[in-house]
This record gives structure tokens, sequence and C-alpha cells, in this order.
């Protein structure tokens, strides 16, 4: 789960991170009087969404002045911004982030991520702030340096002392540094978190240490223990799609291309989309169903795929274990029927009563294209959306 | 022979008095050996009762001693998976398998932070996994008994259901199979592609390997590197997710690429330089282990 700048610098500061001082805000009013709140000279005001790359977008000005704040505020607040991670049509901006300017005298990098090879949180540090880490890891890999965390000690003094030192920090400067980085790990370890960034952070003329930006993606399966943290999500944010599928249990991701795809089992979904792609189209979802797929859910699942415009035909490949194929069979037919199906529809199914299955999708007298394997599926319903 | 398990394997179900651990307990059972191999269950608020006649234990290492149990299968829910697999680990087992999906990542990392200090030689499989089946002997997990049959191809992949269309393939080539081994869709977890691979090296009964991967991490990089220099039989590999987008979960908790990494088209290429045989058609998985065995 994703979080906005502003909640995850709330986050940080419960752990001790300084941050400018800031105020979100819903509406320019509220920019206009969040600035006459927050002393100084500049102001900055900064987008709300949950993608990366809002300062490239034009989501991000600097205000020398609560006037200016009302002026910059009415152009980002509404905007559709368009970043490297929003995809072409952008992402609406609802929130703003008013936020005292910061003397920067330097700009670094921090982040933890889990590392799937040690199995432990790895802290990642570097002298290039405000870039695109993959894109320093791309260029200049030496200037990237890393900590795998000991999970019973926690960051330890002597580490992270080290790791501010390498990037650049100076020595007066680096108890703060220390502090930062521990309280980013204690974040980072209590919140369950799969991701949390300080991009940049930055080094002040006066010699503080203060995250300018923030970043915190939590683990979903560790919700249940995280209430107050599942009150921050923002469903403006995500998917429409997504969201609707979640709520009947499947496991739903909008793609671009024209060809729905009901799948059991998220490897076989993943390769059902692949076989797709190598005869030549492009698959316009990727949909689990899962392991305990009723008739209902199936209905529900053909519904979230045709409300997807770009869907000209859809395939659906089973494969039978525990969960068996007649009941899917049942469920396609129910589905296709009540949505009254305009697409051409090819479906594959093996595995447990997958003869049954066929035989009701046949007895059906739907117009069901059936296939023999996924190659065969794959096949058939490029060819029907191409109108062979 | 076989690898991790066979006819001799005895079990205890962790969570045997839940709908999804009886089901697979009972479905388990009644798959060939099963009936003498799936021996005891555990949950310290019904220790002395049974379910079906397989007797209920207070915790795994009572079943230990009084039903001799080496293996634990767990369905325990997700918020205490990662207790029941160190109390598994912690009884000094063989082998645990963790069916359950959904255990948040930080009990993964303490708890094989604590196995790797406390040096515990028990074998992780899973979590987020299907199990691991010897046909004709045994099977220990959520997939389907009857598509299987007893031969000499094994089979170790990350996913439930590609694992079945891999075996489904097999079968309608007539080739049986070894064990096959779904190591599970999670970033942080058990044994991994090389360590399976590892097995079937050393397993007088495989001679050839179908190596199922996806999106995400570098497990099969660092295999498919093994392989190169040490594995002697031939391997076949696929992996699910060239269409995946970046940043997107897709399904398994471990199935994304971040920051660039974990792509399928970068894992091909090594697995790919290294010798493995790849097939970018998954409907081609069996047909490309056949033409190997020739």
């Amino acid at each position: 789960m994703k979080i906005h700048e502003y909640q995850a610098k709330e986050v940080l500061r419960k752990y001790g991170v300084p941050t400018p001082r800031g105020v979100p805000c819903f509406s320019v009013d509220e920019a206009v009087k969040a600035a006459h709140s927050i002393p100084g000279k500049v102001w900055v005001v900064k987008a709300q969404i949950h993608a990366g790359g809002r300062g490239k977008g034009g989501g991000v000005k600097l205000a020398k002045s609560p006037d200016e704040v009302k002026t910059c505020a009415g152009e980002i607040l509404g905007m559709q911004l368009k970043t490297h991670q929003t995809g072409p049509e952008g992402q609406k901006v609802r929130r703003l982030l008013i936020e005292e300017g910061a003397d920067i005298k330097r700009e670094l990098y921090v982040g933890m991520v889990v590392d799937r090879v040690t199995q432990k949180v790895c802290l990642m540090a570097s002298s290039e702030g405000g870039m695109d880490i993959e894109e320093v890891a791309a260029r200049t890999p030496e200037k990237i340096h890393k900590v795998f965390v000991d999970p019973e000690t926690g960051l330890k003094d002597a580490e992270a002392d080290e790791v501010a030192a390498k990037i650049g920090i100076p020595p007066a400067s680096v108890p703060q540094a220390r502090a930062v980085l521990q309280a980013l790990y204690r974040a980072f370890w209590d919140t369950d978190a799969s991701l949390a960034e300080i991009n940049p952070l930055v080094l002040t003329g006066d010699g503080r240490v203060v995250a300018l930006d923030a970043k915190i993606n939590f683990d979903s399966n560790a919700l249940f223990r995280h209430p107050d943290l599942v009150a921050l999500r923002d469903l403006d944010e995500e998917d429409a799609a997504e969201i609707e599928a979640s709520k009947f249990d499947l496991s739903y991701i909008s793609l671009d291309g024209n060809i729905g795809c009901l799948v059991n089992g998220a490897g076989l979904a993943m390769a059902t989309m692949d076989t797709i792609k190598l005869y030549g189209a492009e698959p316009a979802n990727f949909l689990d169903v899962g392991g305990g797929a009723t008739a209902e859910k199936v209905t529900e699942a053909f519904k979230i795929m045709l409300k997807n415009p770009k869907v000209k035909g859809i395939l659906v490949n089973i494969f039978g274990g525990i969960m068996q194929c007649d009941t899917i069979a049942r469920g396609v037919v129910a589905a296709a029927r009540e949505v009254n199906l305009s697409v051409p529809l090819v479906v594959r199914m093996k595995g447990t009563n997958d003869e049954t299955g066929r035989q009701i999708l046949k007895d059906s007298g739907l117009p069901i294209i059936a296939a023999d394997n996924m190659a065969d599926a794959a096949q058939k319903i490029v060819a029907a959306v191409a109108g062979k | 022979m076989s690898i991790l398990i066979n006819n001799n394997t005895r079990v205890v179900t962790q969570g045997i008095t839940g709908k999804t651990g009886q089901f697979h307990t009972r479905m388990s059972r009644d798959y060939a050996n099963g009936r003498n191999c799936f021996v005891a269950g555990v949950n310290p608020k019904k220790a002395g009762e049974d379910f079906e006649g397989i007797p209920i234990y207070a915790s795994v290492r009572e079943a230990k001693q009084k039903a001799g149990v080496n293996t634990s299968v767990i369905y325990v829910p997700p918020p205490f998976a990662a207790a029941a697999i160190w109390e598994a680990v912690d009884a000094d087992l063989d082998l645990v398998i963790c069916i359950t999906e959904g255990i948040p990542v930080r009990d993964m990392i303490e708890l094989k932070d604590r196995m790797r200090k406390q040096n515990k030689k028990c074998i992780l499989v899973g979590p987020n996994c299907p199990g691991v089946i010897t046909p004709e002997e045994i099977k220990i997990g959520i997939m389907p008994g009857h598509i299987h049959k007893k031969g000499r191809v094994g089979v170790v992949s990350r996913s439930g259901t590609l694992t079945y269309e891999a075996v489904g393939q097999l079968m309608d080539l007539g080739l049986g199979q070894s064990t096959c081994v779904g190591i599970g869709g999670d970033p942080v977890n058990g044994v991994k592609h090389i360590d399976v691979l590892r097995m079937f090296n050393d397993d007088a009964q495989t001679d050839a390997v179908i190596m199922v991967g996806e999106i995400g991490g570098s497990d099969e990089e660092t295999a498919a590197l093994w392989v190169k220099d040490n594995m002697k039989k031939p391997v076949v590999g696929f992996i699910a997710g060239v269409t995946a987008p970046a940043g997107k979960r897709m399904g398994h908790a471990g199935a994304i690429i971040s920051g660039g990494k974990g792509t399928a088209q970068e894992k091909l290429a090594v697995m790919e330089a290294c010798g493995i045989k790849v097939t970018r058609n998954p409907a081609e998985m069996g047909k490309t282990l056949k033409a190997i065995l020739k």
C-alpha cells in the first residue's frame, strides 16, 4: 500500500526525523492560509499524488509570497499531472503540501528495502540525492552504499556513522544523520514497510539534516496489525477496477492491450499473458481468480474485465486442481449470459473434471470457442479479435 | 528414491482443526501411501482429540515424540504462521512445508534470521506454496494428486497452477515425475531454486528437471550460475511475466519488478547463457524437456 508524501513525513516525524514545517491542503484557500501560518520568505507548493517525478511534471513550485502560493496552488490543484510513473493520462491532483523553503547545501539519498538474497532490510545511501536512484545505480553504482541490517540489533551507531561519512555528511552533522538513519530504520521495521525513501535528504546551510521528500510503501500482508496506516489509504490514487476486484478477492491489474484474461493462479495468469503476446497481441489485464472461485466470482471477474472499453476478446485459462473445471464452466456460462457477452470468448480447461466442463460450455449454446492447450487458446483468441 | 519426501515420511499437520487444513489433510491422506504418512495434528486446545482418526497433540514436539513425525505441513492463518514454522523448526523436524499465503515479510525476516543464528538444519519449503509431491508415494500440500504419475522428471516452481500446467504437459507426453516442489511466491522464503536443483542433481531417480520461475528477485539467475558449473542433468526453464509491467505486484507478493531488476527477459538471458534450455512459450515446457531426453 502506498501513501502520500505528507503522510510519510508524518510517520517519519513520529520517529524523530526532522522535516520542513508543512501543512496538507485540499483547496487554494487552505493553501493561502497555510502559507500565512508558516513563517518565512519562501514556500514550496507540492502536488500530492502517489507517483514519483512530480517536480519534472510541473507539480512542485516555489512561491515567494502568499499571493504566489495562491497562484501556484490554483495551477497545480486539479491538474492532470503527468510523470514517468503515471502513464500518459496522468493523475489528477487533489491534495497539496505547503512547506517552508529550505536552505539546501547538499542533496543526498537514503532508502530502505527488503533484500531478498540476504533476507534482511537493506539501507541504501548515496551522495547523489534528488536523482532517480535507479539511474544512479545504473550509471555510478559505486556511489551507492549498502548496509544489511541485523534484525536483532537494528541499525548500529557505527554502521549509521560510516554510511553518513561515505555520503559526504560533515563530521559535525554525523550525529544528526545517525539519528535520521536509525529513525528511518525503526519506522521501516515498526510499520512493516516494504520500501522507505528520503530523496532528497538535505544538509542545510546551518548543518542540519532534513528530509525534504519522503516515500513509504507498506507490506499489504501486514496491514492487519496497522489499522492506523490503513486509514491513510487514498482510493482516488488507485485504479478503480483494481479496487472493485479486491472487493471480490480477485487479484486484478489493468494493462494496455485488448485481450482480457481470466486465469486461476498468479503464475499461470502471467504465463497466459505472455502467450497472448507471443502470438502477436497484448493482454488487457492480469486476473487471478484464486483457488476458491465460485460462479459469482467468475461473473464479477467478467464484469470487471468488460468495463474496460479496450477489451475486444476474452481468454479463460483454467487448470483445475482442487477447483473443478465444471464449477468454472458453469460460472463462465452464467457470466456470459448475465453480461450479454458480445466479444469473442475462448476457453481452455484442463485438469479435474475438464470433460464435464467442456460439455457444459458446448451445451450452453453460447458461441464459446474451445481450445486444447494454452498455445491453441492464445492463437484462437488473437485470430478472433483480429476478425479472422 | 526421490527428493525431500517418500513413503517413509511421517507428517504432522499444523492447523489441522481449520477448514483448509482439514480438507487438504484428508485429500493428502487419501493419496497413495497417505494413510501411513499422515499420523498427527497439532492444536494445544484440542490435544487428546482426533481428526478422522488422526490424533491431535498439544505441540509439534509431542507429535514428534509420540507419533514419530519428521515433517510438518502448515495451514495456520498468516498472523500465526511464522510462529508455527518456528515451533516445527525448534522441534528439530527434518522438513517444514508452509502452505499459508499472506505472511508478513517482517515475520519471515525474523524467522529466517533465528534459523540461521541457531544453525537449524530443518529444511523450510514455502511459504505461499502448493507443497511437495512424490507421485504414487506421498503428497504434502494442495496440488491435485491425480494429475501426476511416477517417473524421472523433477519439477521446481514458484507458482502453483503453473506447476500443474508443467506436469500436465509432461503427462500428455507420457513423462512421469520423481518429485515436484513448489517453493512459493513470497519474497522471503525457505528453499530456493538452487537448493532444489542441488537435490535433484544428487537424486538417482531424477534424469532431468523443469525449472519454472517468475519475475522478481534474482534466485533464478543464482540457480542458473550454479547449474552452469555443477549440474549433471539437463534443465529446462521457463519464466512467467515477460508482459508484466514494472512496479506492479502480479498476484504473488514476490512477483514484482522493482528498480528495473527481476525482469523475465533478464532471467531468461542468464539462464540461456548458463546452458539451461529455455522456452519462451509456456505451452512448450513439456515438449522442450522431451526433446532434450532424446
